[in-house]
C-alpha cells in the first residue's frame, strides 16, 4: 500500500438545491485517525459522503492520491478508500460470513470470485473484529454491537489503506462505543490505516482522534489536535452550549462537561461572559 | 482444512469453515479462475432440478391417454410407438416445456426485483411489471391479429412503459422499497381496470380467449409457446448470472454499493432490464401466472439458507411450482381441468397476505 492522500479543495455539497457544504477545503492527516464533529445538520455527513464520492459535489474537488476522485473508475477508487454508511441495513438473513466476503467486490471479477488473497484478507477481517465465532450467524439477529462490528469487518475485508465511518458508534451502548472505537485505533496502529470519523459524542472524538474536525453551518470553524482546538469557546460556538473543559482524569485529552439551566454555575453569569458574539 | 501440500494442481476445491459450514472454493490453476459455492445450495439445485424432471415426466405422461412413465423417455428421443410419439412430441412436451420455462422466468425475475428492492413483496407480479405485459397482449389480441410473436412484442413493450411508469412515480431522491410496491400495487389496479374495459369492447371469441389467457394457463401450449420464451431466456438467464455479482453489492443499500465500488446505475439498470425482460416473455407464453415470482424466490431463499439473490435455486424453484401446480390443475379435480393460475393463486394469495400482515406488524418496509 502506497501512503494515501485525501484532501478536498474548494468542495460544495448540496442535496437537491439546499447547499450543506460551501467552499470547504481540508487535508486528511495521513496514517491518523481524524474525527469530524459538529452539531446536527451542520454537513458533517454530506463532508463524509462527498470525501468518499458517494455524493457529487457542485463545485470544488475531492483529491485521492492526488487524482480528481470523480475521474478515476469507482472500482479503482473502492481499493483505496472504503466507507461504511450510517446505520446499513443488511437483507433478512445474510450472515456475518457473507457480509464480510462482499467487502471483496473491487478485487472481484466475474471469472474470479474467490482467491486465496480473498480467503485470507477475510479471515484476518473476521479476527481483528473479534467476528469470527459470529459467522454463521445472520447479521440482523445480533446485537447492536456485534453488528456494527460485523460491518467494520466488511470494510476492511475490501482492504483499503483509506477508512471512513460514518457515526459507527450510534445506536451502541457506552461499552459497545468504547469497544468499536478501540477497535478503529488497532488498526490504526497496527496496519497505518488513515481513518476518518464523523462522531456525535465530543469527549470520545477528543479522546480518540489525532486531529480534530470541528463544522457548523458546512463550514470548518476549528481543525487540529484535540487539546489545541476544544475550548469552552469552540463548543459554544459549534454546538451553542454552555460548559466546562477540563482534562480527562483517564486519558488526559480535553473532557467536555455541560451546564445547563438546572446544575452547574448560574447560568446568567456564564452567558454574560462567555457569550460576547454570537453570530449565524 | 486446506490441503497440506500445495502442489500445483488444475483444480483446486477447498472448503471454507472460517465463512460457512457449506462453503466451497473451486479454483483453476490455469486459467486463473476461481469460485466459491455454497455446497447446500449447489445440493438444493440438483434435488430441485431432479424434482423438476421428475414432474414433468409426470406431467408428460398422465392425461386422457396415459403413457407408463418408463415410456416418456422413448418418446421423447422418438423411439416410442407412433401414437405415444405424437401424444408426448406434439401435445404435451411443448406443454411441460413451457411450464419449466415460463417458472423459471418468473422464479429469477422475482429474484432480482425482491433482492434489488430488498422486499418480498417487490416482485413484478405484484407491483404490476406482468399486469402491464398482460395488458399490452390482451390489447394485442383484442385488436391485431394474435399471433405468438405479435403478443410477445406486446408483452414487452407492456411491461417496459409499466416499469418505467412505476419508476418515474414512485422516484423520489432514490426508489425505496415500500413506495414502490405501494405504486406498483396501484398501478397493478388501474392496468386491471383498463384490461377487463378492453374485454367490454371484444369480440365474444377474443374476449373468451383473453380470459382465458389472463387466468394464466399452459392449456394448448406448442412449441411456437415454447420459442419466445425459450430464446429470452437464452440470451437474458445469462445476462442476469453475470450481472448477479452486482446485486450481492446493491443488496447492502446505494451507500455501501457504491462505496463498495459498484457502478449502481448501469447494474440496477441492467438487472432491471433483465428482469423485466425474463417476466415479459413469461407472460407472453403462459399469461400472468399469479404469485409464481413472488412465492418461488422466498422458498428457494429458505431451502439454500443464503440472502444473497439465489437466482438459480430460485428459477428452479419457479419451474417446480408452476409444473406441480399444472399438474394439480390437470389431475386433481376429476373431469374439471384448472388452469395453472388458479393452483398457483390459491398457494400463493395466503402467503402474500401473510407477508402483508407481517410487514404491517413488524413496521418496515422490508
Amino acid at each position: 500500500m502506497s501512503r494515501p492522500q485525501l484532501s478536498a479543495q474548494h468542495l460544495r455539497l448540496a442535496y437537491d438545491d439546499r447547499l450543506v457544504v460551501d467552499d470547504l477545503s481540508l487535508q486528511i492527516p495521513t496514517g491518523r485517525i481524524s474525527v469530524i464533529v459538529g452539531a446536527n445538520a451542520c454537513g458533517k455527513s454530506t463532508l463524509l459522503r462527498g470525501l468518499a464520492r458517494l455524493l457529487k459535489p457542485r463545485g470544488g474537488i475531492v483529491y485521492l492520491d492526488g487524482k480528481h476522485i470523480t475521474r478515476l473508475p469507482t472500482r479503482v477508487v473502492a481499493t483505496r478508500l472504503g466507507i461504511l454508511p450510517q446505520s446499513p441495513v443488511a437483507p433478512e438473513g445474510l450472515t456475518v460470513a457473507d457480509l464480510v466476503g462482499r467487502g471483496r467486490y473491487p478485487h472481484q471479477r466475474w471469472f474470479r470470485q474467490w482467491t486465496t488473497e480473498d480467503e485470507t484478507v477475510v479471515t484476518a477481517a473476521l479476527e481483528a473484529t473479534r467476528t469470527t465465532d459470529l459467522a454463521n450467524r445472520p447479521v440482523d439477529e445480533l446485537s447492536g454491537g456485534q453488528r456494527q462490528r460485523a460491518w467494520i469487518a466488511m470494510a476492511l475485508a475490501q482492504g483499503t489503506p483509506i477508512m471512513l465511518l460514518d457515526e459507527p458508534t450510534t445506536f451502541l451502548d457506552i461499552a459497545h462505543q468504547v469497544e468499536v472505537l478501540d477497535l478503529l485505533v488497532e488498526l490504526n496502529q497496527t496496519e497505518e490505516r488513515t481513518i476518518v470519523l464523523v462522531l456525535h459524542d465530543l469527549n470520545h472524538a477528543c479522546r480518540y482522534a489525532h486531529h480534530l474536525v470541528a463544522m457548523a453551518d458546512g463550514a470548518i470553524v476549528a481543525e487540529g489536535r484535540p487539546a489545541d482546538v476544544v475550548t469552552e469557546e469552540l463548543v459554544e460556538r459549534v454546538f451553542d452550549l454552555d460548559c466546562r473543559v477540563i482534562p480527562d482524569p483517564v486519558a488526559g485529552t480535553p473532557l467536555v462537561i455541560p451546564v445547563s439551566a438546572h446544575h452547574g454555575a448560574s447560568k446568567r453569569q456564564v452567558r454574560a461572559t462567555a457569550q460576547p458574539t454570537e453570530t449565524s | 482444512m486446506s490441503a497440506p501440500a500445495k502442489q500445483r494442481r488444475l483444480v483446486t476445491v477447498e472448503r471454507l469453515p472460517s465463512l460457512g459450514a457449506d462453503q466451497v472454493s473451486v479454483r483453476l490453476a490455469r486459467p486463473r479462475v476461481s469460485a466459491r459455492v455454497s455446497a447446500r445450495t449447489v445440493s438444493v439445485c440438483v434435488v430441485v432440478f431432479g424434482l423438476v424432471l421428475f414432474a414433468s415426466a409426470v406431467n408428460v405422461s398422465v392425461g386422457d391417454f396415459p403413457i407408463p412413465l418408463s415410456d416418456v423417455f422413448p418418446a421423447i428421443v422418438g423411439q416410442g410407438n407412433p401414437d405415444s410419439d405424437f401424444i408426448v412430441r406434439v401435445l404435451r412436451l411443448p406443454r411441460s416445456l413451457t411450464g419449466i420455462l415460463v417458472g423459471a422466468a418468473f422464479g429469477m425475475s422475482g429474484a432480482i426485483f425482491q433482492s434489488l428492492a430488498r422486499n418480498p413483496l417487490a416482485s413484478p407480479d405484484i407491483i404490476g411489471i406482468e399486469a402491464g405485459a398482460a395488458f399490452a397482449a390482451v390489447l394485442v389480441i383484442v385488436i391485431l391479429d394474435p399471433n405468438t410473436v405479435g403478443v410477445t412484442a406486446g408483452a414487452l413493450i407492456g411491461a417496459l412503459a409499466t416499469a418505467v411508469a412505476i419508476y418515474v412515480l414512485a422516484y423520489r431522491r432514490g426508489v425505496t422499497g415500500y413506495r414502490l410496491v405501494l405504486v406498483g400495487i396501484g398501478v397493478t389496479a388501474v392496468l386491471s381496470g383498463l384490461t377487463s374495459y378492453l374485454l367490454t369492447r371484444a369480440n365474444i371469441y377474443d374476449a373468451a380467449r383473453a380470459v382465458a389467457w389472463l387466468t394464466g394457463s399452459l392449456n394448448g401450449r406448442g412449441w411456437e409457446h415454447v420459442g419466445p420464451v425459450g430464446a429470452s431466456m437464452l440470451v437474458l438467464v445469462p445476462a442476469t448470472l453475470l450481472l448477479g455479482r452486482h446485486l450481492r453489492g446493491l443488496q447492502l443499500g446505494d451507500d455501501a454499493a457504491r462505496g463498495l465500488g459498484v457502478r449502481i446505475e448501469v447494474a440496477r439498470g441492467g438487472l432491471i432490464l433483465a428482469g423485466v425482460g425474463l417476466a415479459a416473455t413469461a407472460v407472453a407464453s403462459a399469461g400472468p401466472v399469479a404469485f409464481v415470482a413472488l412465492i418461488s424466490p422466498q422458498i428457494a431463499r429458505r431451502l439454500a439458507g443464503s440472502a444473497s439473490g439465489a437466482l438459480v435455486p430460485a428459477a428452479l424453484t419457479g419451474a417446480l411450482v408452476t409444473l406441480a401446480s399444472d399438474l394439480v390443475g390437470r389431475q386433481a379435480f376429476g373431469n374439471v381441468e384448472l388452469p395453472v393460475g388458479v393452483i398457483t393463486a390459491i398457494v400463493g394469495a395466503p402467503y402474500f397476505l401473510w407477508l402483508l400482515a407481517r410487514a404491517n406488524r413488524v413496521g418496515r418496509g422490508g
